[in-house]
């Protein structure tokens, strides 16, 4: 009994250390945000100061453009979402509802597309790119973001979609409904937590999503992402500002996702517990 | 309400080998149903009773033949458009739906008015004793109440054919016979056609008024129940149909007699003009355990061996011996005196034996009037 206490509390303990490990850049980022320049550059760790708006201030100021990027980053990260999810549900119907021969393999395929790191593919769709006119394009970024996530997304739709017993999609087809309708009235509303954390996991990755973001865009269709590395410029790095705008990048999608943990968490399981 | 008529119906899954012909999930499935009738469908696991269901509901594609519904070929129609329903093994009721809006879905596509949706909901409601459920959903009613619900989303549709896969295997056994008579009823009283699967016996013989007994995706035997049981047309459905199941034992004719180690039977009329046509003298004998009583050893039919087990169970007293290389059960009256290791001589009388063909396992000598040309051949 004692020794299974112990455990108790020492896996309690190592569980706290690992969370405030994990925590603390973004602890730290926290406070950094709130020092002055001065104060972020020193060497010693300083956890004790008195801390100040004013490199917020900067950051939201008029000439930042803030607001610009942040709807910049809202756009296409909710577009390729929607977009996304229009284009996944479909595909994952096929395959989860009329699989054949080859549905296995697809799904590895279209998953494996993701095996590729993303420089490999950043000149010839540079190219493209720029023959089209789709550079620093808020619609070019939001098709890339979506050709990103896609797989993901299929994935997990078609995952949900399996979840749902065969025979309730034949009583359907058998009560009279078309494909819409099944669709519709049945097999969406059925997987509708599945489809909400899907649709949220998208819309994290591509708000978070940085390096298509800072390479094909420079100022029109620049997200947030842009505007955190905007502070590393060429007079020097600005560690509080940085900070700041960091903060203020994170804070929409940390915000939406505390707000919707038990959404996440129901629909990450998988359908694993029923 | 309408006649159904499958045409040597075929299915052969993608998946199976292109090469072996024999081997075909359904192959030459026959049967044309009269208006109105209650037709089961029973055989061992795997023996295509849900693929042929399936069929019937354009859920499966037929590989091969025709089947008409209601004398229109529907082999290219699709589900919605057969005018059926089905009840699942599972229920596969909506689960985001409450009882009412799964009873009425399938108006509710055909847009139907709301007062009339309403009316036929409750109608089926209070025909199958669910109407306080209206407002549940799927989890929250018992297995029994979602069987129900299952029927009632079938009956509110009142469509030309049912077909019922198994619709009372997740039910606890009391449960079973309660809902079977229900299902009977619920039959007597809409005259729908059905189709109803079942690998219980017990079901197939109190439910059907015709049974369609199949094994390796073909038909072995279309009867009434007490045509299966008195004239199995082959050695498996003698041994399906009947509960305990029947007795068989490799026999040599001679003379209008079978004999073999522990056991000889005189045969009667029609079997004796049977055989003596046959040039083949090995045969299988068959004898229901209901039928063999206790005899004496200088009869003219006689079973002798040794008692390995005896099962008391009140009314009757279920006994098996080892008969040559042979195991034997009798059902005797109950209070034997019967003792394990005892010796054991049992009697039949000559026109309740079975013979088959020890071959083609076919029946030897009795047909049942009613026997269909759809009995399989092979
Ligand atoms: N989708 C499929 N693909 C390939 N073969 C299949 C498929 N469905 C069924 N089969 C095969 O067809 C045969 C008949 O199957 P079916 O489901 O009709 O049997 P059943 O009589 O309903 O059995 P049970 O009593 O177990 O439900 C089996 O051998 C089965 O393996
Ligand atoms: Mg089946």
């Amino acid at each position: 009994m004692k020794s299974q206490r112990f455990a108790n509390t020492a896996m309690g303990v190592l569980a706290w250390v690992v969370a405030l490990l994990i925590f603390f850049p973004i602890l730290w980022l926290l406070l950094t945000a709130f020092k002055t320049e001065q104060q972020a550059f020193t060497v010693v760790p300083n956890f004790f100061f008195s801390p100040t708006l004013e490199s917020f201030k900067t950051a939201l100021a008029q000439g930042s453009g803030y607001w610009h990027y942040a709807w910049n980053s809202a756009l296409t990260a909710v577009a390729s979402t929607v977009i996304g999810l229009a284009l996944a549900v479909p595909a994952a119907y096929a395959m989860a509802f009329y699989p054949n021969k080859r549905t296995d393999f697809l799904l590895v395929w279209m998953v494996s597309t993701k095996f590729i790191p993303a420089v490999g593919v950043l000149i010839p769709i540079y190219l493209v790119y720029s023959a089209v006119g789709l550079l620093d394009n808020a619609l070019g970024l939001t098709l890339l973001f979506t050709a990103m996530n896609l797989p993901i997304i299929v994935w997990m739709v078609y995952s949900y979609f399996r979840d749902i017993p065969k025979d309730i999609v034949e009583a359907a087809d058998i009560d009279g409904a078309s494909i819409m309708q099944t669709l519709f009235k049945v097999v969406l509303p059925l997987a509708l937590p599945g489809l909400a954390s899907t649709g949220l996991l998208a819309l994290i990755l591509a708000w978070n999503e940085s390096f298509w973001s800072i390479t094909m865009t420079d100022h029109s269709a620049a997200t947030l992402a842009v505007y955190i590395a905007s502070f590393k410029s060429a007079e020097g790095l600005f560690w509080a500002k940085m900070s700041a705008a960091s903060v203020l990048a994170i804070a929409p999608i940390i915000v939406l996702g505390w707000f919707t943990q038990r959404q996440m968490v129901r629909g990450l399981t998988f359908g694993a517990v029923k | 309400m309408a006649i159904v008529e499958l045409k040597n119906v075929a299915k052969r899954y993608e998946s199976q080998h292109k090469g072996s012909s024999s081997n075909n999930a359904v192959d030459n499935f026959n049967l044309v149903t009269r208006d109105g009738e209650f037709v089961v469908l029973v055989g061992p696991s795997g023996c295509g009773k849900s693929t042929t269901m399936r069929m019937i509901a354009g859920l499966e594609r037929n590989t091969g033949g025709e089947i008409l519904i209601g004398g229109k070929d529907v082999s290219q129609v699709p589900p919605k458009e057969r005018d059926i329903a089905m009840v699942f093994q599972s229920y596969a009721l909506y689960p985001h739906m409450s009882v009412a809006e799964n009873m009425g879905f399938s108006l509710r596509l055909k847009k139907r008015p709301a007062e009339e949706i309403k009316q036929k909901i409750d109608e089926a409601a209070q025909t199958l004793g669910i109407e306080h459920l209206l407002d549940r959903k799927p989890r929250e009613l018992s297995g029994g109440q979602r069987q129900r619900v299952a029927l009632g989303r079938a009956i509110v549709r009142n469509p030309q054919v049912f077909l019922m896969d198994e619709p009372l295997s997740n039910l606890d056994a009391k449960l079973r016979v309660d809902m079977r008579a229900e299902i009977v009823k619920l039959h007597k009283r809409l005259n729908v056609t059905t189709f109803y699967v079942t690998h219980d016996q017990v079901e197939a013989m109190t439910m059907g008024e015709r049974i369609v007994v199949m094994k390796d995706g073909e038909i072995q035997q279309i009867d009434t129940p007490i045509n299966l049981y008195d004239f199995p047309a082959n050695r498996f459905v003698a041994g399906f149909i009947g509960n305990p199941s029947m007795n068989f034992l490799r026999a040599r004719h001679a003379d209008g007699a079978v004999s073999g180690p522990g056991f000889a039977f005189t045969l009667d009329a029609a079997h004796t003009q049977a055989m003596a046509s046959r040039r083949v003298v090995d045969v299988w004998v068959g004898v229901r355990p209901e039928h063999l009583r206790i005899g004496d050893a200088a009869g003219a039919n006689r079973v002798e061996g040794t008692v390995d087990v005896v099962e008391t169970l009140g009314a009757v007293t279920m006994v098996q011996l080892s008969v040559g290389e042979h195991v034997v059960t009798a059902q005797l009256p109950g209070h034997q005196t019967v003792r394990i290791g005892d010796t054991l001589t049992l009697t039949c009388d000559s026109d309740k034996l079975h013979l088959f063909d020890s071959e083609s396992e076919l029946a030897i000598g009795r047909e049942s009037a009613a026997a269909s040309s759809a009995t399989a051949e092979a």
